[in-house]
């Protein structure tokens, strides 16, 4: 158990990569990644709302949909209770931890609805995922997430003094530094 | 009947959704190891952006506004179970090829950011072939951006060998990196005829590079929240 629980846990954070390899969450990556520090923050976000959001879809899935046969349902369930989801725990934490929402508050609403957490949802049903495992998958995948946003956040706080030719300079510079780190995130490949 | 014709070029040309407006970034790069896939994907998602225009153009007078962005989503969300399981039926090697990106067909910005710019103030007609304009231009962007990947990766255009044998495919363009190289060039590109296009003094401000953040907050034709430097420059004030 803890073995597959292991094999998830690198599989989903390093060797299939949530933004580098599947493209889910690209949105945020590209566009949060000028400094280290908000991407950080962004992570943590991510880490926290994607984790929650696979515990509270597992437990859905397993108990309401599974039950009265409606799983066909999933991605309308999913969507609308990842929505809520997100805006209720902006609300909690507004209202009894308001540090934490200071450092998590703006990025909150950001990802919503990201394609990253509904991809985690359908995938940990996809793949028959127990509530455990997926809670696992979920924390994984963000944690990919934190790792790529925060090094292309690291590589474009020194590009900004490169001299770069004018029709690459923004996105696209940008972008090839993504593919190059998606060649090295190939590597891990041989991990498992 | 103009009315239709200047949808259809308005997707297909002059806001064409990859790219000039650069939405939907998610699939497009998923999706396009091979022209085949990039087609399935484009229609795909056309199917569901033109019903789901038409029926939130239907609705547009039902729906409070306040409301409006949930009731959308369960309205899209809607169409792509039905497209999702009409795939898994009838075409199950497309519906394999394209496995988790169909049900994230939902968070594709294009969709729900034409039923907010278009849709929901628009006649049902006009919607619908808004929705087949834009479903039209993403479709055959894909497709060119499929054939660029596999004409490079694997020396095939449709599954067809067209490259010499002596041809020896560089891999890495059907593999995740590619998709990010051949997006890098094609965004480069887009800046090219932008820095062009506004030193003849045209308006080039629809031109877009990559959506900044959600997939799915991307109302109105651009990102309205793209607010990052904003809040960032904010702090660093503050």
């Amino acid at each position: 158990m803890v073995k597959e629980l292991l094999v998830i846990l690198i599989g989903s954070s390093l060797v299939s990569n949530v933004v580098l390899s599947q493209f889910l969450g690209l949105c945020p990556f590209l566009g949060v990644s000028k400094k280290t520090k908000t991407a950080s923050g962004m992570g943590v976000a991510v880490i926290f709302v994607i984790t929650l959001a696979s515990i509270v879809a597992g437990v859905i899935y397993k108990y309401i949909l599974e039950p009265f046969d409606i799983t066909y349902l999933q991605t309308i369930v999913f969507i609308l209770v990842i929505a809520a989801l997100v805006q209720f725990v902006e609300m909690f934490l507004k209202k009894y931890i308001p540090s934490l929402y200071e450092s998590l508050g703006v990025y909150l609403p950001l990802i919503t609805t990201n394609c990253a957490v509904l991809g985690v949802a359908l995938t940990n049903v996809q793949k028959n995922y127990g509530i455990l495992e997926g809670v696992v998958n979920g924390f994984a995948t963000a944690v990919g997430f934190t790792i790529a946003i925060v090094i292309l956040a690291g590589i474009r706080e020194k590009m900004v003094y490169n001299d770069i030719p004018e029709s690459f300079k923004g996105m696209p510079i940008v972008l090839v530094t993504a593919g190059l780190m998606a060649i090295a995130f190939c590597g891990f490949s041989g991990l498992l | 009947m103009n009315d239709v014709k200047e949808r259809l070029i308005n997707g297909l040309i002059k806001e064409n959704p990859t790219f000039v407006l650069m939405l939907g970034m998610c699939p497009t790069l998923a999706v396009t190891t091979s022209a085949i896939n990039g087609l399935g994907m484009g229609l795909t998602t056309m199917v569901v952006l033109a019903l789901s225009n038409a029926f939130i153009s239907l609705l547009r007078n039902i729906i409070p506004d306040k409301v409006r962005i949930p009731a959308f989503i369960v309205v899209i969300a809607s169409f792509v179970t039905m497209v999702e399981l009409l795939l898994e039926g009838f075409i199950p090697s497309l519906y394999d090829a394209l496995g988790i990106y169909i049900p994230l067909i939902v968070v594709n910005c294009i969709i729900l950011g034409r039923a907010e710019a278009y849709a929901s103030k628009n006649k049902v007609i006009a919607s619908l072939f808004d929705g087949i304009g834009m479903g039209l231009g993403f479709s055959f962007a894909l497709t060119c951006i499929g054939a660029v990947r596999e004409l490079i990766g694997a020396g095939t255009l449709f599954g067809f060998a067209v490259m010499p044998d002596s041809y020896v495919p560089s891999t890495i363009f059907i593999m995740a990196p590619g998709a990010f190289f051949v997006l890098a060039v094609l965004t480069a590109i887009q800046n090219k005829v932008k820095i062009a296009g506004e030193k003849r003094g045209k308006d080039m401000s629809k031109i877009q590079s990559g959506c900044g953040s959600d997939c799915l907050n991307c109302n109105d034709t651009v990102c309205t929240k793209r607010i990052y430097d904003e809040k960032e420059e904010g702090k660093a004030n503050g």
